[in-house]
C-alpha cells in the first residue's frame, strides 16, 4: 500500500505540472490563437532561472519562486512583441511552426552549454524531511508542490474568470475589435496574456527543479504529454484543463503502480480513447 | 480555415505542361548523378527524405492538414522492413512491400483518430500519436530498443539487382523515388485531389456540396502515411539501419521544416526543401548542437518572412506554379 500511495503523490505531482503548463497552454491560446509549442522550452527555462539565481547570484528558492517567472515572463513578451505579433491574421498552424521554432534554438543553446545531464538543485531548508500521515510518509517538499501549484491554479482561474481584467481578456478573446473600440488596449493585453502564460509554465519549472534535475531537455518531451492533455480536456473551459492536468497526472500514478509498462503511454491511449467517444474533448465546445 | 493565405498559392493557374517540363529536368539531372562523382549515399538519403516530404506536403498543401508525426510511417516502415530482411530474410521487394504495407495499417488505425480534429489540434494529435508509437518501439523487443536494428542485409531486388553496389542501389532508389513522386502529382490533379484542395479552402461548403469530406481526409491521410512509409523502407537499404531516431518527434519536426523551406503545397518544393536542409546537415555535423540551434532559426525565418519558400518564391516571381 505505501508503495500505491508514493505512487500517487508522484502523480498527484506530475499532475500539478500537467495543469499548470495545459492552463498556460489554455490562456495563451484563448488570447493568441497560438498553440505555444515553446511551452516546454520556457518550462525549461525556469527551472534553470532558479539554478543560476542560486548559483551565481545566491540567491536561494523563495525569491526564485517569484523572480524567475518574472524573468521569463519578460522574456516571453519580448518573444511576442518582435515575432508573434506579425502572425496576426494568419493560420493558426504558423504560430505552431514558429513557436517550434523557438522550442529548438532555446534548447539548442541550453544542450549546448549543459549537455543532456542534470544539475541538481536542493530542496530549501524549510522544506526539508517528511511527515508520518499513519499511512504513509509524506516528504514536505512533494507536498507543496501539490498544494502551492493548486493555490496558483484556482488564483490563475479567479483572474480570469472572476475579475474585471479577466473579463476584459474574455471579451477581446471573443471579439478584438469591439473591445478595443472600448479604449482597451488589446495588443498589450495579448503581450500581457503571453507572459502570463509563460510565467506559469516558468513557476512550473521552479518548482520541479528539486524533484527533477535541470536539464535543457526536460520540458521537451513533457510538452507532447501536455498536448495530449489538452486534447483529451479541450481548452475551452480554464478549471477543465485543471482538472484534466491533475486527474490525468493521478491516472497515470496508478498505471505506474498496476501495470509499469503502460505508464509512458497511458495518457496518449487515453486521448485516443476521448477523441473516440468524444471527439470534442470533455471540457471542448464543437468548434474548431 | 485555410492553412495558406493567398500570397503563398501559386498565382496564376497551375499548367501542367510547365510541371512536365520540371519534373523531366529533374529526372534526368538526378539520373546523371553517378556520372558526376558526387557522393550518391547523400543523394540517395535526400531522395528518400524528399519523397517522406513530398508525401507529408501531399497533406498539408492539398489537405490542409499539418501532421507533426509523419516520423511515425518513416520509423515504422524502417523497422517492419528491417526486422523482415535481417529476421525473416525475405527478398528486399518483399521488405519494402511488408513495410509500405505496415505503415498503410498504421495510417488507417491513427488516421481514423486523428481526422477528428481539425487544425492545430489534429498536429497536436498526430504528435502525440507518433509519441505513443515512439514508447511502444522503445519497450518491445523486436527494436533492440536505444540500439536499433543494424547490420542489415541489402540482397538482390527481383534477384537480379545487386543492391550492394552503390550506383545500382542509387538507381533503385531514383525509380522508387520518381514513381512515389508521380503517384502524389497524379492524385493532386485528379478529382480527388481537387476535392481535397476544395476542403482546404473551405471545408463546411464542400459538406454542404454533398462530399463526405472526413472521408476524404482520411484516404488522403492514409496514402501520405504510405508513401511515407514507402520512403522509410527505401531508406533502409541505405542507412542499413532502423533506429529510434526516425521515430522521434524531432524527426517529424525536420519532415515539416523540410517542406517549409522548399515551399508549402507547391509540387517540388518539398524535393528543394529536402536536398538544403540534408546538405545542411551533411556540412554542419561538426557543430553539434548547434545545428538544431540553426534548423530552429531556419523555422523562425521560414515563418517571418519567407512563407513561399524557395520553390514558391521562384513560382510567384514567374507568375506559374510549380
Amino acid at each position: 500500500m505505501q508503495a500505491l500511495y508514493a505512487q500517487l503523490l508522484v502523480g498527484l505531482i506530475n499532475g500539478s505540472f500537467y495543469a499548470l503548463l495545459s492552463l498556460g497552454l489554455a490562456v495563451i491560446f484563448g488570447m493568441l490563437n497560438i498553440i505555444n509549442f515553446a511551452h516546454g522550452a520556457v518550462y525549461m527555462m525556469g527551472a534553470f532561472c532558479a539554478y543560476f539565481l542560486l548559483n551565481v547570484m545566491g540567491i536561494g528558492y523563495w525569491p526564485a519562486l517569484i523572480i524567475a517567472p518574472i524573468a521569463v515572463g519578460i522574456f516571453g513578451m519580448i518573444l511576442e512583441r518582435t515575432m508573434l505579433q506579425w502572425l496576426a491574421g494568419l493560420d493558426h498552424l504558423y504560430g505552431l511552426l514558429l513557436t517550434f521554432g523557438m522550442a529548438l534554438i532555446i534548447q539548442g543553446i541550453f544542450q549546448n552549454y549543459f549537455g543532456s545531464s542534470g544539475l541538481p538543485y536542493a530542496i530549501p531548508d524549510e522544506l526539508r524531511g517528511g511527515m508520518n500521515l499513519g499511512f504513509m510518509f509524506l516528504p514536505i517538499y512533494r507536498g507543496w508542490v501539490v498544494v502551492f501549484s493548486l493555490i496558483v491554479c484556482i488564483a490563475t482561474w479567479y483572474l480570469i474568470e472572476k475579475t474585471r481584467l479577466g473579463a476584459n481578456l474574455r471579451a477581446a478573446t471573443e471579439n478584438p475589435t469591439l473591445v478595443r473600440a472600448f479604449g482597451i488596449n488589446v495588443p498589450r493585453m495579448i503581450t500581457l496574456t503571453y507572459g502570463l502564460g509563460v510565467g506559469l509554465a516558468a513557476l512550473a519549472g521552479v518548482l520541479s527543479a528539486p524533484i527533477n534535475q535541470v536539464r535543457p531537455l526536460m520540458g521537451a518531451d513533457l510538452i507532447i504529454v501536455v498536448f495530449a492533455v489538452v486534447v483529451i480536456g479541450g481548452m475551452g473551459s480554464i478549471m477543465g484543463s485543471i482538472i484534466t492536468g491533475f486527474a490525468l497526472g493521478v491516472i497515470e500514478g496508478l498505471t505506474k503502480y498496476f501495470y509499469p509498462e503502460a505508464s509512458n503511454t497511458v495518457v496518449f491511449v487515453l486521448m485516443v480513447l476521448v477523441l473516440l467517444v468524444k471527439p470534442t474533448g470533455l471540457t471542448g465546445r464543437a468548434t474548431t | 480555415m485555410s492553412v495558406l493565405t493567398d500570397d503563398t498559392l501559386p498565382a496564376g493557374p497551375r499548367s501542367i505542361r510547365d510541371e512536365m517540363i520540371v519534373f523531366a529536368a529533374m529526372a534526368a539531372l538526378l539520373a546523371a548523378v553517378p556520372l558526376t562523382g558526387i557522393y550518391p549515399f547523400f543523394v540517395m538519403q535526400a531522395l528518400c527524405f524528399a519523397l517522406l516530404a513530398c508525401a507529408f506536403n501531399l497533406l498539408i498543401g492539398y489537405g490542409g492538414l499539418l501532421s507533426f508525426g509523419h516520423a511515425m510511417f518513416l520509423g515504422s516502415a524502417g523497422y517492419f522492413t528491417a526486422h523482415a530482411l535481417k529476421v525473416w530474410g525475405v527478398s528486399p521487394e518483399l521488405g519494402i512491400l511488408i513495410g509500405t504495407v505496415g505503415a498503410a495499417g498504421i495510417g488507417v488505425i491513427t488516421g481514423v483518430v486523428a481526422i477528428r480534429r481539425q487544425g492545430i489540434y489534429f498536429s497536436m494529435i498526430t504528435l502525440a500519436l507518433s509519441q505513443l508509437l515512439y514508447f511502444i518501439y522503445l519497450q518491445t523487443p523486436f527494436t533492440h530498443g536505444e540500439d536499433g536494428i543494424q547490420g542489415i542485409p541489402q540482397g538482390y531486388l527481383f534477384g537480379i539487382f545487386n543492391l550492394a553496389k552503390p550506383t545500382v542501389l542509387y538507381y533503385v532508389i531514383l525509380v522508387g523515388f520518381l514513381g512515389g513522386f508521380l503517384l502524389i502529382f497524379r492524385t493532386i490533379n485528379s478529382p480527388f485531389g481537387e476535392v481535397l484542395k476544395a476542403i482546404r479552402e473551405n471545408e463546411p461548403r464542400a459538406i454542404s456540396l454533398g462530399y463526405k469530406t472526413d472521408q476524404y481526409k482520411l484516404l488522403a491521410y492514409i496514402l501520405s502515411g504510405t508513401l511515407a512509409g514507402f520512403a522509410g523502407s527505401l531508406k533502409v537499404f541505405v542507412a542499413q539501419n532502423a533506429s529510434l531516431t526516425d521515430v522521434h518527434w524531432t524527426m517529424s519536426g525536420e519532415i515539416v521544416l523540410m517542406t517549409l523551406v522548399g515551399g508549402l503545397g507547391t509540387v517540388f518544393g518539398p524535393v528543394v526543401g529536402a536536398f538544403v536542409i540534408i546538405a545542411m546537415q551533411q556540412y554542419l555535423a561538426g557543430f553539434g548542437q548547434w545545428v538544431t540551434v540553426i534548423q530552429g532559426v531556419i523555422f523562425v525565418v521560414c515563418v517571418l518572412t519567407f512563407r513561399r519558400g524557395v520553390v514558391g518564391e521562384i513560382a510567384h516571381y514567374f507568375r506559374r506554379s510549380l
